[in-house]
């Protein structure tokens, strides 16, 4: 620990920190415009000035390592006239349109002006004018009000891995731009729009949408992938304007990828605003009494086990309990199911599910196999931590399959799963690596489970690893890579039926009513039952629904969601559902009274603890069980990663204008023939 | 001086010939392994001395393939340095010092010939497409100023109707005698001045 003054508070910092870092730690403010605390280290923009005993020059903090027995001081004359200077070259150059431009109001230039500027200027020559560049769908450009911090190339070249941003020129004819401006190739790039400490970067989606102090902020939880980041959620009236992200050290950082943030335009598209009966093939408008009162005659008619539910990928913890409380209780049926296809998961225990290592110990690994997965675009953040974990440690990482551009380099095998059987049976070079590593992180991607081996690959390699005494109190190194918000969730609940195979069934007609949770990933062909789809927005599953159920998405009704480590987050409500719509655990409810002229559930908070008291006496009840007989011989199987179309993944993000915009500059990018 | 672009006509391709190719293995092997990208500025000078004095955006990538880097690294780099020149120049390539020391000795008279002779913008062919001009900083000849730099040779002690004469020869595709117009020899004083100290003929 290095001890040091800082306006002669006594503060003790770890070696390695910095001067500026030390001065928070004194509780003292250092204005900044390039330091940023997950980049580098670039000491460009000299608003970070500080006084140093014996120093004849005042300090740049932020690129000065703290030292033992320093004399920082941060209020004298020097420092503020220092600060006075550097924001006057600053404003020197840039414009004065804060009226019109889409930061005012959380820019940090304008802030700090306000604080250590000065009220004129003594600039008389004409100010500087850059042209605009393309950089995508996503990001406006305004380049005369860049001021060079760079935190946008940095984050480009470190934290996204696409070294595609870079500052061409010198001195005041400098400009950031992209390679021949094309647009940025990350599924990350909008992040830079939050780093920018000007107006020069801004969200292109929300120009001139709302100013900062006219929306309502909401915390809540992210539901594109199944890493569960944390987000803000800013609504203006019901409408949702933007999503930005919170820091959460643990999950996210401070990153959320394009989907997250752009798909939120599509919660105004394309929504389900009243019920909906078909008659002859149209849809027309209906009331709740109507809707419930055709499902109880068709449920009451029809005999248990030819209904069958299915829950999606966006669904809440609590409505797929209540669902699952529905079907035990009211319909008396076990037919339900979570999962869109046959993959297999061994429910006993939930370390068979999850991500054990978790994202942080990402960092912490040694050795990455991807086995199926392409983090990339299945859980793009995890990614960025596989990345991070690549640049601080040079981790190594093997795929089984050519996964093409990971961000980061990785030595890849021939993609046939007889090369796991090697691994598994000690024949591989890479057993002996495996073996050899403190903490080796095996990631399985839902690719893998939907093979017919999968019961065998994943049991063996289980076993396989039990063998090598892997698993420790501290470190797990089966990881499953699930894809949707709700898959864990879902799992935890138990809203999954193993003994039957539902969509088989399905596929082949032999259940009368299928009711449908915004679930649209069923490629089932219709033939003669009774549709009841309940979900947010019109897509697959209400097109072939006979009943429409109209729901809320994420972003309009609180709800848990587990993410793929485990860990049980809640999203709050921050708008409403459109028109008619209800909340989804209560229609379900609604359902229930309707039909048994007894709710299922009081209340919201009924069903809370209800649920959450299910999931404690779960998790202390399981048992690993293993059924090893029924494990099948192994025959090679050839593994293709198949992952959903990123920007269409779910039912929002094919809403969403934004996501067919960044799709469409991805299919050009490819087409322009230059990438190579 | 603004931002330099690249030309609008590029070439498709771009390759080191041999010698080149030499030349930018001997200066990669230099750096240790790993480190190679630390090369980037010799190997664009030896592109743009293969590529009649000018790099095309098909020799940065060329070069960004070669070191294994980004594009955009390399493409920071030529624009960064005004050594690189990233559109075509003419056969004979002015480079007229105009900072401090050359501006007070009169380098303006220098570009104002350059600007009659030559073409009336810098960076810009004469009408023959033989010769271009440019303004540059330092060139580390103060002690001769004003002066100028054509290809590799310096053209120093100048003033306006020294500059015209030698414009007029690389006009008609002569070379002129490089060095001092002033009948110098290198840097040496004038007046027969040995010292510093040497105070008779201040």
């Amino acid at each position: 620990m290095l001890k040091l003054k800082v306006n002669d508070i006594d503060v003790e910092v770890e070696e390695g920190l910095t001067v500026l870092q030390a001065c928070e730690k004194a509780g003292v403010e250092i204005p900044r415009f390039c330091y940023h605390e997950k980049l580098s280290i670039a000491g460009n923009c000299r608003m970070c000035l500080v006084e140093m005993e014996k120093s004849p020059k005042p300090i740049a903090s932020c690129a000065m390592p703290a030292a033992e027995g320093m004399n920082i001081k941060t209020n004298t004359s020097l420092v503020e006239k220092a600060r006075k200077g550097v924001m006057e070259f600053l404003l020197a150059n840039h414009p004065l349109d804060c009226p019109v431009c889409d930061q005012g109001g959380e820019c940090d230039l304008q802030d700090q002006s306000m604080f250590y500027g000065v009220d004129k200027s003594r600039f008389k020559e004409n100010k500087r004018a850059v042209p605009e560049k393309n950089m995508g769908p996503l990001i406006k450009t305004q380049m005369t009000r860049c001021i060079h911090c760079t935190r946008c190339v940095r984050f480009a070249t470190e934290v996204a891995g696409v070294p595609e941003l870079g500052a061409i020129g010198r001195g005041e004819d400098m400009q950031i731009t992209t390679y021949l401006e094309q647009s940025m190739q990350s599924e990350l790039s909008a992040n830079v729009v939050d780093l920018c400490p000007v107006g020069a970067l801004t969200s292109k989606p929300y120009v001139f949408e709302a100013r900062p102090w006219e929306l309502k902020k909401t915390e809540t939880i992210d539901v594109m992938d199944a890493i569960g980041s944390n987000i803000r959620v800013d609504t203006y009236d019901w409408e949702v304007k933007r999503v930005l992200p919170i820091i959460n050290e643990d999950i996210n950082e401070e990153w959320i990828s394009d989907k997250t943030r752009y798909a939120c335009d599509g919660l105004l598209h394309q929504r389900l605003d009243t019920p909906y009966i078909k008659y002859n093939g149209k849809f027309e408008k209906a009331s709740w009494q109507e809707v419930y009162k055709i499902i109880k005659s068709k449920l009451e008619n029809t005999s248990k086990d030819k209904v069958c539910g299915f829950v999606g990928d966006l669904t809440n913890m609590e409505t797929a309990y209540i669902f699952k409380e529905f079907f035990d209780r009211t319909v008396e049926s076990v037919n339900y199911e979570s999962r869109s296809d046959n993959r297999y998961i061994n429910i006993s225990k939930r370390e068979n599910y999850l991500f054990n290592s978790s994202i942080n110990g990402i960092e912490d690994a040694d050795l990455i196999l991807l086995l199926g997965a392409n983090p990339r675009y299945e859980a793009t953040i995890l990614n960025a931590r596989i990345r991070k974990s690549y640049l601080n440690n040079s981790t190594r990482i093997v795929s089984l399959n050519d996964c093409g551009d990971l961000t980061y380099p990785y030595e890849s095998l021939d993609g046939q799963t007889k090369t796991i059987k090697e691994i598994i049976d000690d024949t591989h070079k890479l057993s002996k690596e495996i073996e050899s590593a403190k903490k080796p992180m095996i990631i399985i991607g839902e690719s893998l489970l939907r093979l017919e081996n999968a019961k065998y690959l994943f049991e063996n390699l289980k076993d396989f690893l039990n063998k090598k005494n892997k698993f420790s109190e501290d470190w797990n190194p089966l990881n499953i890579l699930s894809c949707d918000a709700a898959t864990v969730g879902n799992l935890d609940l138990g809203v999954l039926n193993n003994k039957t195979n539902l969509i088989e069934d399905l596929k082949s007609n032999k259940f009368e009513i299928v009711f449908l949770i915004g679930q649209d990933n069923l490629n089932f062909v219709k033939k003669n039952e009774f549709v009841i789809y309940q979900g947010s927005h019109g897509d697959k599953g209400a097109e072939c629904a006979d009943i429409i159920l109209p729901g809320s998405a994420y972003t309009e009704q609180e709800g848990y969601y587990t993410n793929l480590e485990g860990k049980i987050q809640k999203a709050f409500k921050a708008s409403y559902p459109p028109g008619d719509a209800k909340e989804d655990w209560q229609i379900i409810n609604e359902l229930a009274e309707f039909m048994n002229n007894r709710k299922l559930f009081n209340d919201k908070d009924e069903l809370d603890s209800s649920m959450l008291n299910y999931l404690k006496l779960k998790s202390e009840k399981q048992t690993e069980q293993n059924d090893k007989n029924s494990i099948s011989d192994f025959n090679n199987e050839n593994l293709k990663i198949n992952i959903k179309d990123y920007y269409f993944s779910n039912v929002i993000a094919k809403s969403s204008k934004t996501m067919i915009e960044c799709n469409n500059a991805k299919i050009n990018f490819k087409s322009t023939g230059t990438e190579g | 001086m603004s931002l330099r672009k690249p030309a609008k006509d590029q070439p498709d391709s771009f390759e080191f010939n041999p010698s080149s190719l030499e030349a930018a293995n001997n200066i990669v092997a230099k750096y240790p392994k790993g480190k190679q990208q630390s090369a980037v500025m010799a190997l664009l000078y030896i592109a743009q001395r293969q590529n009649n004095n000018w790099i095309p955006l098909a020799a940065m990538k060329y070069i960004a393939k070669f070191l294994d880097m980004p594009y955009i690294k390399v493409y920071e780099v030529a624009t960064f340095y005004t050594m690189y020149n990233l559109s075509p120049v003419g056969k004979f390539f002015v480079q007229v010092c105009t900072t401090t020391p050359c501006m007070i000795r009169g380098a303006n008279k220098l570009v104002e010939a350059c600007k009659e002779k030559i073409s009336e913008n810098e960076c810009e062919l004469s009408s023959d497409k033989s010769c271009s001009w440019m303004e540059v900083e330092c060139l580390g000849a103060c002690v001769t100023a004003p002066m100028m730099q054509i290809n590799d040779d310096y053209y120093e002690d100048l003033d306006k109707e020294k500059t015209s004469e030698i414009l007029d020869k690389i006009l008609n595709g002569e070379t002129p005698k490089p060095g001092s117009y002033r009948g110098r020899i290198n840097n040496e004083p004038e007046n027969n001045r040995k010292t510093l100290t040497d105070l008779k003929n201040a």
